[in-house]
């Protein structure tokens, strides 16, 4: 039996579309043998799909050519992910961060992906350098008996 | 692999969407969606998401679009089908005050 439950995986892969789907899959498995309950899976592809569709589409402005990176760590029944890439940063991590606020209304951009990120893990934090790119922590806890957060106001 | 079926009947356009509503498919979608408001005097999208299994913030993108398309025209936007998990992101996104149940009765 390994101590604490200690995981670590790593993947790459090329910022087009079709890998949103492969990531939050990828993610999925990972968390898979802590037996998480259907909604904590669903919590889980959902925020990451937010964040590998931002690497993409704001990232890198859909140019597919850069690559987006995601990090899953298992810490106990701390569950740990990374997502970043190298591409335009953000400006405003603040103002990005605000519910409906997106920077692509002609694309049809809802502006609540960040919302979803935070609603449905259990902590989020964003790092953002200009030029440089982005990397997204976000931090849920599985196999506890605590409800996920969500917000129903 | 597409599979999205677009049918178009009178004034309605039934959109039966597929397993995965991300953003991968979600261009594809608007794309196929706006096609047809183009070419027929579409006033009512229903969204059938019997088989949608997950929805992103990318699906909100593709309803609230069609919505405000349809109210340029003075029409609306139906849903059916919905599993709890796209419900959740339904309510959190207050989606639901802009989209209406489907009941076709009403409709027809």
């Amino acid at each position: 039996m390994r101590e604490n439950n200690k995981n670590i995986c790593e993947l790459s892969f090329l910022a087009i579309s079709e890998n949103e789907s492969f990531a939050r899959m990828a993610a999925a498995a990972f968390v898979m043998p802590q037996n998480p309950t259907l909604e904590e899976i669903s919590d889980i592809k959902t925020a990451i799909s937010e964040a590998v569709t931002n690497a993409i589409l704001h990232g890198y402005n859909q140019d597919a050519k850069g690559m987006v990176h995601m990090r899953c760590e298992q810490m106990g029944e701390i569950f740990t992910f990374i997502i970043s890439d190298e591409g335009v940063g953000i400006d405003n991590v603040e103002q990005a961060m605000e519910p409906l606020f997106t920077s692509k209304p002609e694309l049809e951009r809802s502006g609540m992906g960040f919302s979803f990120m935070e609603a449905f893990m259990d902590t989020l934090s964003v790092e953002s350098e200009p030029g440089k790119g982005t990397r997204v922590i976000m931090t849920k806890r599985l196999g506890a008996d605590v409800p996920s957060s969500s917000f129903d106001e | 692999m597409r599979a999205e079926e677009f049918e178009v009947n009178g004034t309605t356009m039934v959109i039966h969407l597929q397993e995965e509503l991300d953003h991968h498919n979600a261009v594809y979608i608007r794309e196929m969606a706006d096609g047809y408001v183009d070419k027929y005097p579409i006033n009512t999208i229903v969204f059938d998401f019997s088989n949608v299994k997950f929805m992103d913030s990318s699906g909100i993108g593709v309803i609230m679009g069609r919505y405000k398309q349809m109210s340029y025209v003075g029409g609306s936007v139906y849903v059916y089908g919905i599993g709890s998990n796209v419900d959740r992101i339904f309510e959190m996104s207050g989606l639901y005050k802009i989209v209406k149940k489907w009941n076709q009765a009403e409709v027809k």
